[in-house]
């Protein structure tokens, strides 16, 4: 069979993702960015992001054409983010991949959103191929998970995520206390540079002996948040100068401190030698350094695609779509909706049974 | 050739919109209805978009126009009815009509009072907005395009003060709880007729988004 050519549509957070593969060869990855309008505010606001949804869609979707030189009478299938997210954003992917199935006429594949961070690793060219099974750390401004991947397609499971803050939302709120801008990691990267990281000991959330029975790989990021705050005011009411420096590189510190401690345990506790990083945080310099430093010592192979993969896109999205049709699973229905809290385990969305495998055309490509 | 009031036989126009509930229907150029369906549920229009979108398409002619309802309507449903008209659009090569929604409804209004013989006088279509608001158009009458005239475009009232302004204006009150995809079709076929635009390209959203500038960080002990 040849490879499917598939267009993926993302909008779960405030990037609209158009990306088209065939297969596992990247065609194109084209994102357009609301982040410049959140900044004002501090942090995603749903409505603003939805709003730059519907305008970029159309634009991105003609940008990703021209990039990979088809037309979208040339595509094998449509894949769409159904969840998790924010509502009212995955809903306008939701929509635009309907119309665009209907139109064409095209089996449409709906798909996690976490579940295609994985998958991004296997556009990645000049990596090998992606081993099962394997860790897996998502870490993002919406998303903090620890996932033990068994098979892309069909066995992914949830080993833990935050209680409460993700990451990313964690480095915008302590960059806020800090007064530096909006996006907090790497403004607090750059303040980082110059601190020292030992110089207060911040809290590790859910990392004492009494939370590894039930949190044993769950984060939790609003205590540091808190402590840190907490450290500031004190300072503060002391009449005393804010170490910017030291404070950001103490919490950032932290933060990576936790991820990469965890991860590791997951990977000895189910005797797995692998990692794989992704999720937009990872463009933190410093949480990749500590993770490829500690993950070698103990004998931990990291995988860390492409940055561009890494932040939230629609190829990876089509990437998914291209494995679960290559693995014989069928489209979606119509009916399903977004899915603000969609599990993990649910690497695809109301695949129809009445439905048939699609077979890309004979002629085509490969 | 045939004249671009005389209905052109193979011109189809798709109507889709979701600023109150879902509805999606196909007309002929000259108004004849060959789909209309519609979700009974004003919640989940991604939900139920896809299959009445072809449910709307599988039996009709292949649309060669897509009208889309622009809203005013809540925001989220609003957009699912936009971005699907849209990219589908996209995807079969063909236009989209942008036409405020109000005006769908006016014009079914107009039709139905034409057809029992009732006189309309000046009125106000009025549609829910979510936090005690309303959001309301004043048409009056219908034109030589067979358009209805919008003597004062779509905004929004606080609930308890729409009759006040109604009266004011000496506008009826027509409350809507529904649009029919057939009259934001009709209503785009006769704007296509005429050669005229009914609404801009964006969103009818009334409303900018409910945000308010990063403010300091509050006191944590
Ligand atoms: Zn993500």
């Amino acid at each position: 069979m040849n490879a499917p050519l598939v267009l993926g549509i993302e909008t779960s957070c405030d990037e609209t993702g158009i990306g088209i593969v065939r297969g596992r060869q990247l065609l194109s990855n084209t994102i357009a960015s609301s982040m410049d309008e959140h900044a004002r505010y501090g942090g995603v606001v749903p409505e603003v992001a939805a709003r730059a949804h519907l305008e970029a869609l159309q634009p991105s979707i003609d940008a990703a054409l021209a990039e990979a030189g088809v037309t979208l009478a040339d595509l094998d299938a449509v894949a769409v983010t159904s969840g998790p997210g924010l509502a009212g954003a995955l809903m306008v992917g939701v929509g635009a991949a309907k119309g665009l199935a209907v139109a064409l006429d095209k089996p449409l594949y709906a798909v996690n959103h976490l579940v295609g961070h994985i998958a991004a690793d296997i556009l990645d060219a000049d990596a090998g191929e992606l081993e099962y099974p394997t860790v897996a750390l998502l870490v993002s401004g919406g998303h903090t998970s620890l996932l033990l991947v068994r098979d892309l397609t069909s066995d992914v499971e949830l080993l833990g995520e935050t209680m409460d803050d993700a990451a990313g939302e964690a480095f915008d709120k302590v960059a806020r206390l800090l007064k530096l801008p909006y996006p907090g990691g790497p403004e607090i990267d750059r303040a980082a540079a110059e601190g020292d990281p030992t110089a207060i000991r911040f809290p590790r959330g859910l990392s004492r002996a009494s939370d590894m029975a039930s949190h044993r790989y769950d984060f939790s990021f609003s205590g540091l948040k808190t402590a840190v705050a907490r450290w500031v005011e004190q300072h503060e009411a002391a009449g005393k100068p804010v170490p910017v420096a030291d404070v950001a590189a103490s919490f950032r510190e932290a933060v990576v401190d936790v991820l990469v401690t965890k991860a590791l345990d997951a990977c000895a506790r189910h005797g797995v030698p692998r990692l794989l990083l992704g999720g937009g945080v990872i463009a933190n310099k410093r949480l990749r350094e500590v993770a490829l430093e500690r993950a070698a010592a103990a004998g931990v192979a990291v995988r860390i695609p492409p940055l561009r993969l890494c932040t939230d896109n629609g190829a990876m999205i089509a990437a998914l779509a291209a494995e679960l049709i290559s693995s014989g699973r069928r489209p979606s229905t119509l009916a399903f909706g977004a899915d603000s809290t969609l599990p993990v385990t649910e690497i695809q969305v109301a695949e129809d049974p009445d439905a048939e495998t699609p077979a890309p055309r004979a002629g085509a490509t490969p | 050739m045939p004249g671009r009031g005389g209905g052109y036989p193979g011109t189809v126009i798709l109507g889709i919109d979701t600023s109150l509930g879902t509805a999606v229907a196909a007309i002929a150029r000259d108004g004849e209805v060959l789909a209309d369906e519609q979700s009974g549920n004003p919640l989940g229009h991604a939900e139920v978009i896809g299959d009445l979108l072809l449910r709307a398409t599988a039996g009709a002619p292949a649309p060669t126009h897509v009208a889309i309802g622009m809203g005013p309507g809540p925001f989220t449903g609003l957009r699912v009815g936009i971005a699907t008209a849209r990219v589908y659009a996209l995807g079969r090569g063909v236009p989209v009509v942008p036409v405020p929604s109000h005006d769908g409804i006016a014009l079914g209004v107009l039709l139905s009072d034409a057809l029992t013989g009732g006189e309309t006088g000046r009125f106000a279509v009025v549609t829910d907005a979510r936090r005690k608001e309303f959001a309301y158009s004043i048409y009056e009458g219908i034109d030589d395009d067979g358009l209805p005239v919008r003597s004062s475009d779509a905004q929004l009232s606080p609930r308890d003060d729409l009759d006040a302004r109604l009266d004011a204006a000496g506008a009826r009150r027509y409350d809507a709880t529904t649009v029919s995809a057939a009259m934001i079709a009709l209503a785009a076929a006769r704007a296509l007729d005429a050669g005229r635009t009914l609404a801009d390209a964006e969103p009818l959203y009334l409303r900018s988004p409910d945000v308010v500038a990063a403010h300091a960080p509050k006191r944590v002990s």
